[in-house]
């Protein structure tokens, strides 16, 4: 007999209803190790800080089932991104900082928090059989999760929660009516982006950030292609390279002959306004923001979006990757407590539902190799698949240095520059020479 | 002010006040203390502390040194400081001027008598109770290239489509719109109460005179309002100098850093560069600034004054 979860028969709904009540007198949670003692710290209450977003919101809104598997009780905040790197930045420095637990953008924080000494090592504790549960190893993570989350010395200071891998959204319909197929690489690419515009009609082939700081990573992304980063592993910058200039020439040449007009001004959530009414052949961003494409209160395209992996650059094939993760502050007077919650936090329990829900990408492969979480996803199978294939191509986007911020805008003008005309190779050594004082002063004291 | 005796208080300061010594008793002072430590403590220590940050090398979550006038000799070879105070006061000028010029006018209109003249006053001045946020997020999809209601408007009048805040030419212009929309109604108020004040001898004498209307609004009606055209500048002026909110939420800053004001780059130099010492600099910088454009505003409004005959 089938079994539809939305209409059980009442012989059904009995067995669930026992096969619970059962559950709970055994004081078992699903995913959750028995070997563990959750209640160990019961009576506590732990202070975690938050960035407002899909995943953070999936996190309050099961709070109460971490409460009741240890006891702890939670007081969450939750703020929009900006002011939460703002205030755990200025709370952190201070020495006292209210919370026990921070959710951290590794991506822009990272070095930051390494070199405050912000986070506590908690290597010890994932050893620990009595703290941790046996499926929570290193190995489960991608690999790009853990070079997040060691610092330099290798050490663990936090658990990798979320990644975001920069895929291609691209309009089948559009494709279609041209008689062209997904780019492989990032020739077809443009030539696919050249296509597909005709501004008499309001169509353009491409579209991606333009606006200062967001666009940083759009050029990062495409020079991974060339095989190059930013800086080289001695922290030495790499921007005037002709591999850099390269990918600067190239999104010149998208962002200006086949991306809407005002596109300088474009963040994600132009970009993605912009695709959302059917008028853009491609748009290259972070995987988590597809749940509005298949919403038909927000999209046009629902049903006709196509997720694709990274088309393959000229020396290499890699997918940006961007990342957040959860970590205990050193300054936590109740770490090991502060750690369980981290550890809830990555669970395979809650990675599914990020993942079910479209909220987000766990790092965890055991939960994106487990059929059944794959089989609750509401996303369709090809970005699930654009995921898994990101994945396996997933490189940093962003060097990991304190300066993100001023490299990021410093850069972003120097791109913007380029899309109103200026040459790539000038703008990117005037930008390297403002920039290259900045990362030196961030490294001394 | 009452006079104080000297015997009965024991004297110890002497102000003058009016050309009359003023004498304040020390048991006086402690009805004095509460509104000093406020001062002191909203006022005077914060500025004191900025002084003290912009002399020196600190960035959060790194160590501090004493780095002397360094932040100060950084401001001076800064491009985007310069750049952005050029962006500041293009920006206040023009948030002033087109305010000030759509704002006159629209009092000359609304002191004249007609029908629904006070629901359309009404109407005319809400924008001024909206959210400068939520104000941002509705001009900014107005002013979208594609999606905007702007270039439809346009469209159907036959002019080509504009980038509007998303073009670095055009950035700074299309702000002042939105601030001029939101902030025309604050000075149709303050020059309406001016009007109202006006009296209405000087005009009948004109008429008969034979002056048209342009001359009596040239040299009646305009020389009797500046004290209020003034009062309006000062108010806008300072709102426009300190504007971010509007700026942040529809550009950030850009494209590029077309429109960041020293507002915007300060905000960014303290809190998304943590750089403190530097943006400390910054401040001070702008607050003397901010300080001779007020020096330079109160002088016209001194002049701007009504004065009697015998000239007081």
């Amino acid at each position: 007999m089938s079994y539809n979860p939305f209409n059980p028969t009442r012989r059904q709904l009995l067995q669930g209803t026992a096969a619970l009540a059962a559950a709970g007198f055994a004081g078992l949670r699903p995913g959750f190790a028995a070997g563990v003692d959750w209640k160990r710290f019961a009576g506590t209450t732990l202070d975690v800080n938050l960035v407002k977003s899909p995943r953070s919101d999936t996190i309050l809104k099961y709070l109460a089932e971490f409460e009741e598997l240890t006891g702890i009780k939670v007081n969450a905040e939750a703020t929009p991104e900006q002011q939460q790197r703002q205030k755990t930045v200025i709370e952190l420095s201070s020495g006292k900082p209210s919370f026990d637990v921070v959710h951290l953008s590794y991506h822009v924080q990272k070095r930051q928090f390494e070199k405050g000494g912000w986070l506590a090592d908690i290597s010890g504790y994932l050893a620990d059989p009595s703290l941790t549960d046996p499926g929570l190893v290193e190995s489960d993570f991608a690999e790009a999760g853990m070079l997040f989350a060691k610092d330099g010395q290798g050490v663990l200071r936090s658990l990798p929660f979320s990644v975001d891998y920069w895929i291609l959204y691209w309009n089948k319909e559009l494709f279609e009516a041209k008689g062209i197929k997904y780019p492989e690489t990032f020739e077809q690419l443009v030539a696919a982006a050249e296509a597909l515009t005709d501004p008499s009609s309001n169509t353009f082939g491409f579209v991606a950030r333009g606006l200062k700081n967001a666009n940083t990573p759009v050029w990062t992304s495409l020079m991974l292609g060339y095989d190059m980063t930013p800086l080289d592993t001695a922290g030495k910058l790499r921007t005037t390279s002709p591999e850099a200039i390269a990918a600067a020439s190239l999104y010149q040449r998208l962002m200006t002959k086949t991306a809407p007009p005002g596109v300088t001004g474009f963040n994600w959530a132009e970009a993605q306004s912009a695709f959302l009414q059917g008028k853009i052949g491609m748009w290259l961003d972070g995987v988590g923001f597809a749940p509005p494409m298949e919403n038909p209160e927000k999209s046009r395209v629902v049903g006709k979006v196509g997720y694709g992996v990274m088309p393959k650059g000229p020396k290499a094939h890699a997918s940006g990757t961007f990342g957040d993760g959860i970590g205990v502050t050193a300054a936590s007077e109740k770490k090991e407590a502060a750690y369980l919650f981290c550890q809830w936090a990555v669970s395979p329990a809650m990675g599914a539902r990020l993942l079910q829900a479209g909220a987000g990408v766990p790092f965890r492969k055991s939960v994106l190799e487990d059929p059944k979480v794959r089989e609750g996803v509401t996303m369709p199978a090809s970005w699930l698949d654009a995921v898994v294939g990101s994945g396996n191509v997933s490189r940093l986007a962003l060097p990991v240095i304190i300066p993100v911020t001023e490299f990021r805008d410093i850069y972003g003008v120097a791109l913007t520059n380029m899309i109103a005309g200026a040459d790539p190779a000038d703008e990117l050594k005037k930008a390297t020479e403002q920039f290259q004082p900045v990362l030196d002063r961030s490294e001394q004291g | 002010m009452s006079a104080i005796t000297p015997e009965r208080t024991g004297v110890t300061t002497q102000t003058i006040e009016g050309g009359q010594p003023v004498r304040l008793a020390p048991n006086y002072w402690p009805f004095v203390v509460p509104a000093l430590v406020v001062v002191g403590a909203v006022i005077v220590f914060p500025w004191a502390f900025t002084l003290w940050m912009s002399v020196n090398r600190w960035t959060l979550g790194q160590s501090r040194s004493f780095a002397g006038m360094e932040n100060y000799l950084r401001l001076a070879s800064d491009a985007r400081f310069w750049e952005s105070l050029w962006h500041t006061l293009t920006y206040t000028f023009l948030s002033v001027a087109a305010p000030m010029l759509f704002g006159t006018v629209a009092a000359l209109i609304f002191d004249a008598k007609f029908p629904l003249r006070g629901l359309l006053r009404g109407v005319f001045v809400m924008p001024m109770m909206a959210t400068p946020v939520a104000v941002a997020l509705v001009w900014t999809m107005m002013f979208h290239p594609q999606l905007g209601v702007l270039n439809y408007l346009l469209s159907l009048v036959g002019i080509p489509s504009q980038e509007w805040i998303f073009n670095a030419n055009t950035v700074i212009p299309s702000l002042v719109a939105v601030e001029t929309w939101q902030w025309t109604p604050l000075v149709m108020l303050i020059v309406l109460g001016g009007l109202a004040s006006v009296p209405r001898e000087p005009f009948e004498s004109a008429e008969i005179d034979g002056a048209n209307v342009w001359q009596q609004f040239r040299y009646l009606t305009l020389p009797m309002i500046a004290p209020f055209l003034m009062i309006a500048v000062i108010i806008r002026s300072i709102d426009a100098l300190k504007s971010f909110d509007i700026i942040y939420a529809m550009t950030q800053g850009g494209p590029g850093t077309a429109s960041e004001t020293i507002n915007i780059y300060l905000y960014n130099t303290a809190f998304s560069y943590y750089d403190i010492g530097y943006g400390s600099a910054m401040a001070v910088v702008f607050f003397i600034v901010i300080v001779a454009l007020s020096f330079i505003l109160l002088m016209l409004r001194q002049r701007s004054q009504w004065i009697d005959q015998e000239g007081k």
